[in-house]
């Protein structure tokens, strides 16, 4: 749920990484997080456990620069991957505004990714989205590994919707700008449509 | 679909702003802030200067989700009031209209009864002004505001 406040002029926007645990979706944020000057981001917040799982959000709030005298802010969200933490999960989604799907691209993962991405649209439904009409694109990560599924196969199984996909290898940051891009001109093109 | 959106205005913001200034003055506290439930700040008041409010808020957003996950699963209505008691400071949450939350820290000069009063009063005040909000943003001459922005501009935004 966007925010618009015209008395400070700012459109506050909150987008969402999904994804099965250990894809990748902290990773994202951190990379963002090292590569954003200080002026345009605030502090990372991460509630994860001891072995740095997230146990409850990773949050990271971005300014985006400005469109019309409005500035444009982000908020980042990440949703723990581990199966069990799903009431978590719903928690988070609340008020969304864009998706990021982050799939683990090991061949071994590809269960995993899948059962996520049931997971996202059931937990969308129960709050009354459906993910089919909201800003939503897909990253293949972890591209960098020798076992890595094909991304054609990759992509037939999990973008069905064909929308916006992207390689990355979110360690070293390759495609992890190019997704967040992605999402946020969605998100604020829909915007624009005044849903 | 993109949820419905908050928009706020000006003569509303200003009103919240006074509650909020009041707030600090008569319950002598710290800091007041007002966010959504999704962690997006409304307002703020007092010696907020040094503190990370961003954050604050996202956290106290994901405290009340979290603690509304907890009610649901008992079968109770949210618990609108939350108490954090520290050394040094505290903090007192409350769930307003359903649809924002109002939170106030606070130290020794101040005390939880005075604290709950003040917050009472002011609850009443942030409700109306929330709702004449929620009319005027249900007003479709006030919708769609942001209609007049491009595409262009917004891919100007990612061209740098
Ligand atoms: N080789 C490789 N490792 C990666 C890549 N992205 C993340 N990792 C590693 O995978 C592990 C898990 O990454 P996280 O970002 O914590 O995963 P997550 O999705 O946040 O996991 P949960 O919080 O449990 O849901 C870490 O050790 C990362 O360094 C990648 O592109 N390539
Ligand atoms: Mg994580």
């Amino acid at each position: 749920m966007s925010f618009i406040n015209y008395s400070s002029r700012e459109i506050n926007c909150k987008i969402v990484y999904y994804g099965p645990g250990l894809c990748g979706k902290t990773t994202n944020l951190q990379y963002v997080y090292n590569r954003t000057n200080p002026d345009a981001k605030g502090k990372m917040i991460s509630l994860a456990t001891e072995t740095e799982r997230t146990l409850f959000f990773d949050f990271l709030p971005l300014s985006l620069g400005e469109i019309r005298g409005f500035k444009t802010r982000f908020h980042l969200y990440t949703v723990p991957g581990q199966v069990f933490y799903d009431a978590s999960r719903k928690l988070i989604l609340k008020g969304v505004d864009g998706v990021v799907f982050v799939a683990d691209s090991q061949i071994s993962r590809m269960e995993a990714n899948i059962e996520s991405l049931e997971n996202l649209r059931d937990n969308l439904q129960e709050q009354g989205y459906d993910l089919d009409k909201l800003p939503y694109v897909v990253q293949y990560n972890k591209r960098d590994l020798p076992t890595v599924a094909d991304l054609t196969e990759m992509r037939e199984v999990l973008n069905t919707t064909h929308v916006p996909d992207f390689e990355a290898v979110a360690t070293n940051g390759t495609g992890v700008f190019d997704t967040l891009k992605a999402v946020a001109k969605l998100v604020l093109t829909e915007l624009k449509k005044g849903s | 679909m993109a949820g419905p959106q908050i928009v706020m205005y000006e003569e509303e913001f200003n009103q919240i702003q006074e509650v909020c200034e009041k707030l600090v003055k008569d319950a002598n506290a710290i800091v007041v802030f007002i966010i959504d439930k999704n962690g997006q700040l409304i307002a703020t008041a007092g010696e907020y200067e040094n503190l990370d409010t961003t954050s604050l808020a996202s956290l106290t957003a994901g405290n009340i989700a979290a603690t509304g996950g907890m009610a649901k699963v008992l079968k109770e209505n949210e618990f609108a009031t939350q108490f954090h008691e520290g050394e040094h400071q505290n903090i007192h949450i409350q769930i307003v209209g359903q649809r924002v939350i109002l939170v106030v820290i606070f130290d020794e000069r101040s005390s939880l009864g005075l604290v709950r009063l003040r917050v009472r009063k002011a609850s009443q005040s942030l409700t109306e002004i929330f709702e004449r909000l929620v009319e005027k943003m249900q007003d479709p001459n006030m919708a769609a505001p942001l209609e007049e922005i491009t595409d262009d501009d917004i891919d100007n935004l990612f061209n740098d």
